[in-house]
């Protein structure tokens, strides 16, 4: 295999693997003679998503504003946090238990307190996704700044740097790596987060769709949700990853001198 | 003149209720511009020493005095450089090195709107070192030697009164190593900082000390102090002169000393 079409194969691998996936499926609604109740098959799916692709888009578009909007709210919060708790050990003391007990709790469980609070709509949805994915960002970006070489920190003190200088010069730009490695983990999260909200209370989104579709024994636009999902989540996790390279390319260095 | 002076100083660290004595009644007094060592067994708090020195840790006893000012919180501006480069890996050799002076005033204030200027100095600096080309690559670009280079030009590129140095060379390999020796010698010769070398080479020692102090093991007493009168410029080739090779027997007799002890 030349260079050139080894790239061409590695690029092309997992459209492959959908595919086997699919047909795989398909055959198998065929074959075992599965009731589309149960699982419909992909091309149905697909059919349906065609014919009811205005309400999809509308209903994506809900999910996918209110998540953004909430995974953007926990970055700056998490920054916020992890920086003060891998900065200072008597901050990371007395919040780290508490961050875990937080994280501890099911998502699932705030939705209805969320909803007599602010009501049913958007906003649940925006809180639930930025609750749930603020804590790998908080952790992360707190353990970039905790592991920090001591020599570093003696080089920069023996210049006679202050403690925020040393998180500036070094702590900060550490960190960023470990940030961005978390946004990976934290917006496939906070679609959860939404979609979670909306199943147990809204009246708009991907996740209502489904469960109303559910709730008529609609399986085919169910599952066309699931896809939407899907979708969006392999987007915005594939925006997450540009942004990591782009902006801690010396982290990748590997890559870069090859 | 006395630049660094330490009176009986120990140090003991403290861990739950077990307590080690790192350093022990440790006296030293270098003179301004003078270069020394400082050689022993492994373990037997060298790098303590260094950590006391710059104020990076308080004396359990005794007094540490440098400049004539008594230390009791890390001093300013002393430049370090550690066996383990610790450029970092988003900067530039270039910036990596002009480090110190978005930190140090009065360079601090300066740096901004000066910076043609500083950054035409860490071009000289790096010029000396044989870094020139080097200058916009990053450290992982690098081999280990040039960022030890870089190590040492970002240590020195403030013109510090006092250089610490800790095992810098320790982890190069011995071409590397004798030739950064050359470059720290010219390096000094040049600006006649005050210097001070933790290393456990003793040839190393020679080649670069005025003065070399003999460690204990632990707890870590200076148990001989050996002046090195050799003319400067050294070369690689004077370490193998016979006054030279003496100097390091000697001192190896006495760290053999310790060991059998």
């Amino acid at each position: 295999m030349t260079d050139r079409t080894r790239r061409i194969v590695t690029l092309a691998m997992p459209w492959m693997a959908m595919a086997v996936f699919l047909i795989v499926w398909e055959l198998a609604c065929i074959v075992f003679a599965l009731p589309e109740i149960i699982l419909p098959r992909p091309t149905k799916v697909f059919a349906v998503f065609v014919q009811r692709i205005d309400i999809l888009l509308a209903f994506c578009w809900d999910t996918l504003w209110t998540t953004v909007l909430g995974f953007a709210i926990a970055i700056v919060g998490g920054v916020v946090l992890g920086v003060l708790i891998g900065a200072s050990p008597l901050i990371y003391a007395g919040l780290y238990p508490l961050l875990i007990a937080f994280n501890a709790v099911p998502k699932v469980a705030i939705v209805p307190i969320l909803m007599i609070w602010v009501g049913v709509g958007a906003l649940p949805a925006v809180i639930t996704a930025c609750v749930i994915s603020f804590f790998p960002i908080v952790v992360n970006v707190a353990t970039g700044l905790a592991t920090i070489e001591p020599e570093m920190i003696d080089v920069l003190k023996s210049l006679g740097a202050s403690r925020l200088q040393i998180l500036r010069k070094v702590g900060i730009p550490r960190a960023m790596p470990y940030l961005f490695a978390s946004l990976k983990v934290a917006i496939t999260l906070a679609f959860i987060g939404s979609v979670i909200s909306e199943t147990v209370g809204g009246n708009r989104g991907i996740g209502f769709l489904m469960l109303s579709a559910g709730a008529r024994n609609d399986a085919p636009t169910t599952f066309a949700g699931l896809f939407a999902i899907a979708i969006m989540g392999v987007a915005m996790y594939a925006v997450c990853v540009l942004v990591e390279k782009r902006m801690t390319r010396w982290a990748f260095r590997g890559q870069l001198v090859s | 003149m006395t630049f660094v002076d330490l009176k009986a100083v120990s140090l003991t660290y403290r861990l739950g209720k077990e307590t080690t004595l790192a350093l022990a009644d440790a006296t030293m007094d270098i003179g301004e511009g003078e270069f020394v060592a400082v050689v022993g067994p492994s373990g037997c708090g060298k790098s303590t020493i260094m950590k006391l020195v710059t104020g990076l840790l308080p004396a359990t006893s005794g007094v540490v005095t440098v400049a004539g000012k008594r230390v009791t919180r890390p001093i300013k501006g002393v430049g370090m450089a550690f066996q383990n480069p610790t450029l970092m890996p988003w900067r530039t050799t270039i910036d990596n090195v002009l480090l110190p002076m978005e930190i140090v005033e009065p360079h601090k204030r300066r740096f901004r709107r000066h910076r043609a200027e500083y950054v035409a100095k860490a071009m000289a600096l790096l010029k000396t070192v044989g870094l020139s080309d080097f200058a916009d690559k990053y450290p992982w670009q690098l081999s280990g030697g040039m960022q030890q280079r870089s190590n040492l030009c970002r240590a020195l590129i403030h013109e510090p009164a006092l250089l610490m140095l800790d095992e810098p060379f320790g982890a190069l390999d011995a071409f590397t190593r004798e030739e950064l020796w050359g470059v720290m010698q010219a390096l000094w010769l040049e600006k006649r900082f005050t210097g001070v070398l933790v290393t456990h080479d003793l040839r190393e020692a020679v080649y670069l000390a005025d003065t070399v102090y003999v460690m204990s093991r632990r707890p870590g007493r200076i148990v001989m102090a050996r002046t090195i009168d050799l003319p400067r410029p050294r070369t690689l080739a004077s370490t193998f002169e016979p006054a030279f090779v003496d100097i390091v027997h000697e001192l190896r007799d006495r760290i053999h000393q310790e060991h059998a002890a």
